[in-house]
């Protein structure tokens, strides 16, 4: 435990003096990392702690956007609070869609939830009078890249503290007994509609402030094709070569997803723009099939392989 | 096993009231299409789109009955054999004749894929498999833009831009032509599924792996087989997609979507609902695009997800589906 809050406690003084001495530039591309992490923190929950999968989070993320572009464009309501906003409508939204998520299962969540990705990126283009069509909307200010920096960390770290709350106790070990086994969870005394909706809407609410975030980040424009399906493709992805149900695994995810794209754009044979999605791609299928459990999984076996070969060698001294 | 006997039905799983309800729409399209020009060319505008999501949407069932696995990416697999065929084509091969290459293209691509990367998670998680397919989907999007760029390709088109006219009704030969296609090469496959010794072998495999084991009959094989079959009708449906549109690496992902939703539709292990779903799609779509205010272009795609969803909702096992009892 105390370990834990020591690694944590080195890991955001890390990132808070990477920030204060970074380039503009630089703070952009961690900002972005930074917003990830929460949009990999939110599916995590719902994946990684209920098992239900969504491969919609990135029309969560499109509805937290356009709830902050919307307020600052017509209201010019303060960005800052545009995120709490951003935070409650996504969650609403998230209920919604769990409770007739609470009859699908597996395949059929996968290809529901796929469905509703698809479709929310269209809903701009219907009511173009409103927000902008495909040109998008923007807000009225535009924040720097430190600022960003800043602001979205703060977020991941308070979200971070949110979700370990909520995960540590009651509804976490209730989140865990539905994964495990809804039938033994139901007759245990959970509520599985409660908790399964409960589990969506706060997995939709840490979308939807990712989703403002990245509003805010590509110049405060909320645009249709940034919420495209390639973004909730790559979400799922980051939870899943972080290690579905591990928190601790989230940083490398959002590390990943966010920094492999200018890290391989710039690498050789590979080095153009679009040499990012075989990498990213490639990676993926291979850590899924030599990895199960990505890559918390892969640090959990190398540290119970050198707890065990401390054990043997104090055992045989 | 002496004096017991099982009988066994063979059904298509419909029941009574399905059957009536696809003979009552079959008769009002009939009406309607007498009736008006416009209504006759937008069903026939809708079957032949229908036909290339019914295609897509059986490679998708063919793969989910095989080995339990919903291919995210097999929209992305049908667009990169588009893409083969492309180039072929640049090669100054005619465009038959790169249909047919593609399709043994496509069929080594689909086995390949169920060898390397399906097979050693197949026994794993739902989710795995999930992810697995959408790392897929990434990965074949990332090489197909790498290779050959992400603007706008032109291919020949197959059957010109003859229009038929017939009284007040003008059809084009194109349409006609892709259902033709996508119609032909799901029969083809019916045949093969029905009627060799291949098709029962594979047929074995996918329902009754273990028995089908006993009797020598090599289930990866078959299965591998069953998956270059999948990606051989998804090259149908991208070649044919692109006859009726441009080439572009985001050309299947829309065309994905109406696949499930046709595949939910016809009940996900259906094939003969995988089909009448495509269709009933298509159409659906076309019709309400024609009549009703609302359903402008930009809501195909949600309307789509709300047909989905009302079947997931109300009817899961689709028109075609069987029920299934699960044991607690």
């Amino acid at each position: 435990m105390k370990t834990r809050l020591v690694i944590i406690g080195v890991v955001a003084a890390i990132i808070a003096v990477l920030g204060a001495t970074m380039t503009d530039y630089h703070d952009g591309l961690g900002a972005r990392v930074g917003i990830y992490f929460v949009a990999i923190l939110g599916l995590n929950i719902l994946i990684g702690y209920t098992g239900q999968i969504s491969i919609g989070h990135g029309a969560f993320m499109a509805i937290g956007g356009y709830t902050t572009a919307i307020m600052s464009y017509y209201h010019h309501t303060n960005l800052i609070a545009t995120l709490p906003l951003a935070f409650l409508t996504a969650f609403v939204c998230g209920v919604l869609v769990g409770i007739p998520a609470l009859r699908f299962h597996g395949v059929y969540l996968a290809l529901a939830t796929f469905a509703f990705a698809v479709s929310v990126p269209q809903l701009p283009l219907k009511w173009s009078k409103w927000t902008g069509g495909s040109n998008g909307l923007r807000t009225h200010t535009t924040p720097s890249n430190t600022w960003l920096y800043g602001v979205s960390w703060s977020c991941a770290a308070i979200l971070f503290v949110v979700a370990w709350a909520l995960l540590r106790g009651r509804t976490g070990r209730a989140f865990r007994s539905i994964r495990d086994s809804e039938i033994a969870a139901a007759s245990s005394g959970v509520s599985l509609p409660i908790y399964k909706t409960l589990a969506f809407g706060v997995s939709a609410a840490f979308a939807g402030v990712a989703g403002s975030l990245l509003v805010l980040v590509t110049n405060g424009f909320a645009q249709p094709n940034e919420f495209g399906v390639i973004l909730s493709l790559q979400i799922l992805i980051g939870a899943a070569v972080a290690g579905l149900g591990s928190l601790w695994g989230t940083l490398v995810g959002a590390l990943f997803v966010g920094l492999l794209p200018e890290l391989s754009s710039s690498a050789p044979l590979i080095g153009s723009s679009h040499g990012q999605d075989v990498v990213f791609g490639l990676i993926v299928v291979l850590v899924m099939i030599l990895l199960p459990n990505g890559f918390a999984g892969l640090l959990r076996t190398i540290d119970s392989r050198v707890n065990s070969a401390i054990k043997s060698d104090t055992t045989t001294s | 096993m002496i004096g017991f006997s099982r009988k066994t039905k063979v059904t298509t799983g419909a029941s009574l009231p399905v059957i009536v309800g696809i003979v009552v729409a079959c008769v009002f399209l009939v009406v309607g299409s007498v009736r008006s020009d416009i209504f006759a060319q937008q069903t026939v505008a809708g079957l032949s789109q229908g036909a290339i999501y019914a295609s897509l949407a059986l490679a998708l069932v063919l793969i989910y009955r095989a080995t339990e696995v919903i291919n995210f990416a097999q929209g992305e697999m049908a667009m990169a054999t588009t893409f083969i065929a492309y180039q072929f084509t640049l090669w100054h091969i005619t465009f038959w004749l790169a249909f047919f290459l593609t399709l043994v293209v496509a069929f080594v691509f689909g086995a390949v894929v169920y060898a390397v990367l399906i097979r050693p998670v197949q026994h794993r998680s739902v989710i795995a498999l999930v992810i697995i397919t959408v790392g897929l989907f990434i990965l074949i999007d990332g090489l197909v833009t790498w290779k050959w760029g992400a603007d706008l390709k032109f291919m020949q088109a197959p059957f010109g831009n003859h229009v038929y006219r017939g009284g007040g009704v003008a059809f084009s030969r194109q349409d006609i032509g892709v259902l033709a296609v996508s119609i032909l090469s799901v029969i083809l496959l019916w045949v093969l599924f029905q009627f060799t010794k291949l098709g029962l072998a594979m047929r074995a495999a996918a329902l009754r792996p273990a028995a089908a084991a006993l009797v020598g009959v090599r289930v990866d094989v078959m299965l591998a087989i069953g998956w270059g079959l999948a990606a051989v009708l998804g090259a149908v449906a991208g070649i044919m997609t692109e006859a009726s549109q441009f080439l572009q690496p985001t050309m299947m992902q829309p065309i994905l979507l109406y696949a499930f939703a046709a595949a939910v539709l016809g009940g996900l292990e259906s094939p003969a609902g995988a089909v009448v779903g495509g269709l009933a799609i298509g159409v659906f779509l076309n019709l309400t695009g024609q009549y009703v205010g609302f359903a402008t272009s930009e809501v195909r795609l949600p309307i789509a997800f709300a047909v989905l969803l009302v079947v997931l909702l109300f009817k899961p096992t689709g028109l075609f589906g069987r029920k299934q009892v699960r044991r607690v």
